[in-house]
Protein backbone atom coordinates (compact mmCIF):
# COMPACT_ATOMS: atom_id res chain seq x y z
CA UNK A 1 0.00 0.00 0.00
CA UNK A 2 1.36 3.24 -1.01
CA UNK A 3 1.52 6.08 2.04
CA UNK A 4 -0.99 9.13 0.54
CA UNK A 5 1.92 11.50 0.53
CA UNK A 6 4.25 9.48 -1.66
CA UNK A 7 1.89 8.89 -3.64
CA UNK A 8 0.93 12.19 -4.45
CA UNK A 9 4.28 13.42 -5.00
CA UNK A 10 5.06 10.74 -7.62
CA UNK A 11 3.61 11.30 -10.99
CA UNK A 12 4.88 8.31 -12.43
CA UNK A 13 2.89 6.76 -9.79
CA UNK A 14 -0.38 8.64 -10.12
CA UNK A 15 -0.21 8.48 -14.08
CA UNK A 16 -0.27 4.41 -14.00
CA UNK A 17 -3.17 4.74 -11.23
CA UNK A 18 -5.16 7.36 -12.94
CA UNK A 19 -4.58 5.25 -16.76
CA UNK A 20 -7.40 2.72 -14.97
CA UNK A 21 -9.03 4.38 -12.06
CA UNK A 22 -10.25 7.24 -14.23
CA UNK A 23 -12.51 5.00 -17.16
CA UNK A 24 -13.29 2.56 -13.37
CA UNK A 25 -14.96 5.40 -11.59
CA UNK A 26 -16.79 6.78 -14.92
CA UNK A 27 -18.18 3.34 -15.28
CA UNK A 28 -19.41 3.18 -11.56
CA UNK A 29 -20.50 7.04 -11.90
CA UNK A 30 -23.25 6.01 -15.29
CA UNK A 31 -24.07 2.48 -13.07
CA UNK A 32 -24.98 4.27 -10.33
CA UNK A 33 -26.74 7.34 -11.44
CA UNK A 34 -28.71 4.57 -13.61
CA UNK A 35 -29.90 2.97 -10.24
CA UNK A 36 -30.69 6.63 -8.80
CA UNK A 37 -32.50 7.42 -11.55
CA UNK A 38 -34.59 4.57 -11.79
CA UNK A 39 -35.45 4.75 -7.76
CA UNK A 40 -35.93 8.38 -8.39
CA UNK A 41 -38.48 8.15 -11.17
CA UNK A 42 -40.25 4.98 -9.76
CA UNK A 43 -40.77 6.76 -6.23
CA UNK A 44 -43.92 8.30 -5.77
CA UNK A 45 -44.91 12.02 -5.65
CA UNK A 46 -44.28 14.09 -2.40
CA UNK A 47 -47.77 14.66 -0.83
CA UNK A 48 -46.15 18.35 -0.72
CA UNK A 49 -43.73 19.05 -3.28
CA UNK A 50 -45.58 16.90 -5.98
CA UNK A 51 -43.21 15.75 -9.09
CA UNK A 52 -40.42 18.55 -8.43
CA UNK A 53 -39.63 16.54 -5.29
CA UNK A 54 -37.17 14.53 -8.21
CA UNK A 55 -35.38 17.64 -8.69
CA UNK A 56 -33.84 16.89 -5.06
CA UNK A 57 -31.90 13.80 -6.83
CA UNK A 58 -29.86 16.23 -8.81
CA UNK A 59 -30.19 19.24 -6.64
CA UNK A 60 -28.62 17.67 -3.85
CA UNK A 61 -25.48 16.04 -4.54
CA UNK A 62 -24.91 18.64 -6.97
CA UNK A 63 -24.63 20.95 -3.52
CA UNK A 64 -22.97 18.43 -1.63
CA UNK A 65 -19.97 18.12 -4.18
CA UNK A 66 -20.01 22.06 -4.74
CA UNK A 67 -18.22 21.88 -1.31
CA UNK A 68 -16.50 18.64 -1.93
CA UNK A 69 -14.41 19.65 -4.53
CA UNK A 70 -13.61 22.65 -2.39
CA UNK A 71 -12.49 20.78 0.19
CA UNK A 72 -10.31 18.91 -2.38
CA UNK A 73 -9.19 22.35 -3.63
CA UNK A 74 -8.37 23.59 -0.31
CA UNK A 75 -6.00 20.35 0.86
CA UNK A 76 -4.61 20.53 -3.24
CA UNK A 77 -3.72 23.88 -2.50
CA UNK A 78 -2.10 23.78 0.98
CA UNK A 79 -0.04 20.92 -0.25
CA UNK A 80 0.77 22.83 -3.11
CA UNK A 81 1.61 25.70 -0.95
CA UNK A 82 3.36 24.24 2.01
CA UNK A 83 5.55 21.14 0.20
CA UNK A 84 5.17 22.30 -2.84
CA UNK A 85 4.00 19.23 -4.82
CA UNK A 86 3.60 20.12 -8.90
CA UNK A 87 1.13 17.47 -8.81
CA UNK A 88 -1.20 18.72 -5.85
CA UNK A 89 -0.87 22.19 -7.98
CA UNK A 90 -2.26 20.42 -10.95
CA UNK A 91 -4.94 18.52 -8.61
CA UNK A 92 -5.92 21.76 -7.13
CA UNK A 93 -6.06 23.72 -10.55
CA UNK A 94 -7.88 21.09 -12.03
CA UNK A 95 -10.78 20.94 -9.17
CA UNK A 96 -11.93 24.55 -9.54
CA UNK A 97 -13.52 24.30 -12.92
CA UNK A 98 -15.50 20.78 -11.71
CA UNK A 99 -16.27 22.63 -8.79
CA UNK A 100 -17.83 25.81 -10.78
CA UNK A 101 -19.76 23.43 -12.56
CA UNK A 102 -21.56 21.89 -9.57
CA UNK A 103 -22.21 24.94 -8.07
CA UNK A 104 -23.67 26.58 -10.70
CA UNK A 105 -26.07 23.42 -10.86
CA UNK A 106 -26.73 23.38 -7.23
CA UNK A 107 -27.53 26.96 -7.77
CA UNK A 108 -30.11 26.60 -11.30
CA UNK A 109 -31.33 23.63 -10.00
CA UNK A 110 -32.42 25.06 -7.02
CA UNK A 111 -33.69 27.89 -8.50
CA UNK A 112 -36.24 25.50 -10.95
CA UNK A 113 -37.09 24.22 -7.64
CA UNK A 114 -37.60 26.98 -5.61
CA UNK A 115 -39.87 29.04 -8.56
CA UNK A 116 -42.84 26.55 -7.92
CA UNK A 117 -42.60 25.51 -4.21
CA UNK A 118 -41.39 29.10 -2.18
CA UNK A 119 -42.72 31.10 -5.68
CA UNK A 120 -39.09 33.24 -6.06
CA UNK A 121 -36.33 32.08 -8.62
CA UNK A 122 -34.00 33.38 -6.07
CA UNK A 123 -34.13 34.71 -2.53
CA UNK A 124 -31.02 36.54 -0.68
CA UNK A 125 -31.36 33.69 1.69
CA UNK A 126 -28.26 32.52 4.09
CA UNK A 127 -27.72 29.31 2.52
CA UNK A 128 -28.11 30.54 -1.50
CA UNK A 129 -26.02 33.81 -0.72
CA UNK A 130 -23.43 31.67 0.86
CA UNK A 131 -23.16 28.96 -2.63
CA UNK A 132 -23.32 32.23 -4.73
CA UNK A 133 -20.25 33.34 -2.42
CA UNK A 134 -18.97 30.11 -2.74
CA UNK A 135 -19.46 29.85 -6.57
CA UNK A 136 -17.26 33.52 -6.93
CA UNK A 137 -14.30 31.49 -5.24
CA UNK A 138 -14.45 29.21 -7.68
CA UNK A 139 -14.50 31.54 -10.91
CA UNK A 140 -11.94 34.06 -8.91
CA UNK A 141 -9.44 31.39 -8.72
CA UNK A 142 -9.78 30.39 -12.11
CA UNK A 143 -9.50 33.88 -13.36
CA UNK A 144 -6.75 34.71 -10.94
CA UNK A 145 -4.67 31.73 -12.42
CA UNK A 146 -5.30 32.34 -15.37
CA UNK A 147 -4.41 36.12 -15.21
CA UNK A 148 -1.08 35.50 -14.24
CA UNK A 149 1.75 34.20 -16.61
CA UNK A 150 3.90 32.94 -14.36
CA UNK A 151 3.17 29.19 -13.27
CA UNK A 152 4.93 29.40 -9.63
CA UNK A 153 3.38 32.84 -8.93
CA UNK A 154 -0.18 31.68 -10.44
CA UNK A 155 0.01 28.88 -8.09
CA UNK A 156 0.82 30.92 -4.99
CA UNK A 157 -1.98 33.24 -5.57
CA UNK A 158 -4.46 30.96 -6.21
CA UNK A 159 -3.40 28.65 -3.01
CA UNK A 160 -3.91 31.64 -0.70
CA UNK A 161 -7.24 32.80 -2.67
CA UNK A 162 -8.54 29.27 -1.94
CA UNK A 163 -7.33 28.65 1.50
CA UNK A 164 -8.79 31.84 2.26
CA UNK A 165 -11.80 30.53 0.66
CA UNK A 166 -12.15 27.35 3.53
CA UNK A 167 -13.75 29.70 5.51
CA UNK A 168 -16.98 30.34 4.04
CA UNK A 169 -17.21 26.14 3.74
CA UNK A 170 -19.01 26.66 7.42
CA UNK A 171 -20.97 29.02 6.94
CA UNK A 172 -22.32 27.27 3.61
CA UNK A 173 -22.77 24.40 6.04
CA UNK A 174 -24.47 25.66 9.19
CA UNK A 175 -26.24 28.86 7.20
CA UNK A 176 -29.71 26.92 7.82
CA UNK A 177 -29.13 26.44 11.61
CA UNK A 178 -27.34 30.17 12.64
CA UNK A 179 -29.64 32.27 10.69
CA UNK A 180 -33.75 32.32 10.11
CA UNK A 181 -33.49 30.40 6.38
CA UNK A 182 -36.14 29.98 4.01
CA UNK A 183 -33.82 26.89 2.52
CA UNK A 184 -35.01 24.29 4.97
CA UNK A 185 -32.58 22.50 7.17
CA UNK A 186 -30.42 19.20 6.67
CA UNK A 187 -32.53 16.02 6.20
CA UNK A 188 -29.77 13.85 5.41
CA UNK A 189 -26.36 14.24 7.31
CA UNK A 190 -28.65 14.72 10.92
CA UNK A 191 -27.51 13.65 14.52
CA UNK A 192 -30.80 11.99 14.82
CA UNK A 193 -30.16 10.28 11.44
CA UNK A 194 -32.13 10.85 8.38
CA UNK A 195 -35.39 12.65 8.50
CA UNK A 196 -36.45 11.33 5.00
CA UNK A 197 -38.20 8.41 3.89
CA UNK A 198 -36.30 5.34 2.53
CA UNK A 199 -38.10 5.84 -1.18
CA UNK A 200 -36.74 9.24 -1.64
CA UNK A 201 -33.06 8.19 0.38
CA UNK A 202 -32.03 6.10 -1.43
CA UNK A 203 -32.16 7.27 -4.93
CA UNK A 204 -30.72 10.48 -3.43
CA UNK A 205 -28.00 8.37 -1.87
CA UNK A 206 -27.18 6.68 -5.32
CA UNK A 207 -27.01 10.12 -6.56
CA UNK A 208 -24.52 11.69 -4.49
CA UNK A 209 -22.33 8.56 -5.02
CA UNK A 210 -22.45 8.67 -8.58
CA UNK A 211 -21.80 12.59 -8.70
CA UNK A 212 -18.71 11.56 -6.16
CA UNK A 213 -17.53 8.83 -8.60
CA UNK A 214 -18.39 11.36 -11.91
CA UNK A 215 -16.14 14.09 -9.79
CA UNK A 216 -13.42 11.48 -8.99
CA UNK A 217 -13.26 10.06 -12.79
CA UNK A 218 -13.14 13.24 -14.39
CA UNK A 219 -10.64 15.17 -11.79
CA UNK A 220 -8.21 12.10 -12.76
CA UNK A 221 -8.85 13.04 -15.99
CA UNK A 222 -8.08 16.96 -15.92
CA UNK A 223 -4.57 16.28 -13.81
CA UNK A 224 -3.82 14.13 -16.30
CA UNK A 225 -4.22 16.62 -18.80
CA UNK A 226 -2.29 19.22 -16.43
CA UNK A 227 0.67 16.90 -16.20
CA UNK A 228 1.12 16.81 -20.15
CA UNK A 229 0.53 20.23 -20.58
CA UNK A 230 3.13 21.05 -17.80
CA UNK A 231 5.28 17.85 -19.66
CA UNK A 232 5.02 19.70 -23.37
CA UNK A 233 5.94 22.93 -22.11
CA UNK A 234 8.88 22.16 -20.04
CA UNK A 235 9.62 20.13 -23.49
CA UNK A 236 9.24 23.30 -25.46
CA UNK A 237 11.65 25.25 -23.37
CA UNK A 238 14.03 22.85 -23.19
CA UNK A 239 14.00 22.97 -26.92
CA UNK A 240 14.23 26.99 -26.96
CA UNK A 241 17.90 26.34 -25.10
CA UNK A 242 19.10 24.11 -27.73
CA UNK B 1 -43.44 1.80 -12.76
CA UNK B 2 -41.40 4.62 -13.73
CA UNK B 3 -43.54 7.97 -13.55
CA UNK B 4 -42.45 10.79 -16.33
CA UNK B 5 -45.71 12.48 -15.87
CA UNK B 6 -44.72 15.80 -14.20
CA UNK B 7 -47.77 17.44 -14.76
CA UNK B 8 -47.96 20.97 -14.24
CA UNK B 9 -44.31 21.24 -12.66
CA UNK B 10 -42.71 19.67 -15.99
CA UNK B 11 -41.95 23.34 -16.80
CA UNK B 12 -39.29 23.19 -14.27
CA UNK B 13 -38.44 19.44 -13.58
CA UNK B 14 -36.95 18.64 -17.31
CA UNK B 15 -35.53 21.97 -17.77
CA UNK B 16 -33.41 20.94 -14.28
CA UNK B 17 -32.30 17.42 -15.77
CA UNK B 18 -31.72 18.91 -19.16
CA UNK B 19 -29.38 21.34 -17.67
CA UNK B 20 -27.23 18.53 -15.63
CA UNK B 21 -27.05 16.43 -18.49
CA UNK B 22 -25.60 19.42 -20.15
CA UNK B 23 -23.19 20.38 -17.70
CA UNK B 24 -22.14 16.76 -17.82
CA UNK B 25 -21.39 16.25 -21.52
CA UNK B 26 -20.01 19.64 -21.68
CA UNK B 27 -17.36 18.40 -18.40
CA UNK B 28 -16.63 15.70 -20.15
CA UNK B 29 -15.94 16.33 -23.53
CA UNK B 30 -13.77 19.10 -22.25
CA UNK B 31 -11.65 17.16 -19.69
CA UNK B 32 -11.36 14.01 -22.49
CA UNK B 33 -10.41 16.95 -25.17
CA UNK B 34 -7.85 19.18 -22.65
CA UNK B 35 -5.96 15.75 -22.07
CA UNK B 36 -6.12 14.44 -25.03
CA UNK B 37 -4.55 17.49 -26.51
CA UNK B 38 -1.65 17.91 -24.12
CA UNK B 39 -1.24 14.70 -24.19
CA UNK B 40 -0.48 15.07 -28.38
CA UNK B 41 1.81 17.65 -27.55
CA UNK B 42 3.57 16.32 -24.88
CA UNK B 43 4.23 13.71 -27.00
CA UNK B 44 5.64 15.41 -29.89
CA UNK B 45 7.40 17.89 -28.35
CA UNK B 46 9.64 15.19 -26.77
CA UNK B 47 9.69 13.17 -29.65
CA UNK B 48 8.18 10.47 -28.73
Amino acid sequence: MIPAPAFLSNPERFMAFSRWAAPMFGAIAVVLALAGLYLGFAAPEDYQQGDTVRIMFIHVPAAWLSMFVYVCLGVSSFLALVFRHALADAAAQAAAPLGAAFTFLALVTGALWGRPMWGAWWVWDARLTSVLVLFLFYLAYMALRASLDDEAKAARAGAILALVGLVNLPIVHYSVEWWNTLHQGASVFRADGPSMSAVYLWPLLLMGLAYTSAFGSLWLVRIRGEVWRRRAEAAAIRAARG
Amino acid sequence: MLDFDAGKYAAYLWPAFAITALVFVGLTVSSLAYARRWRREAETRSGK
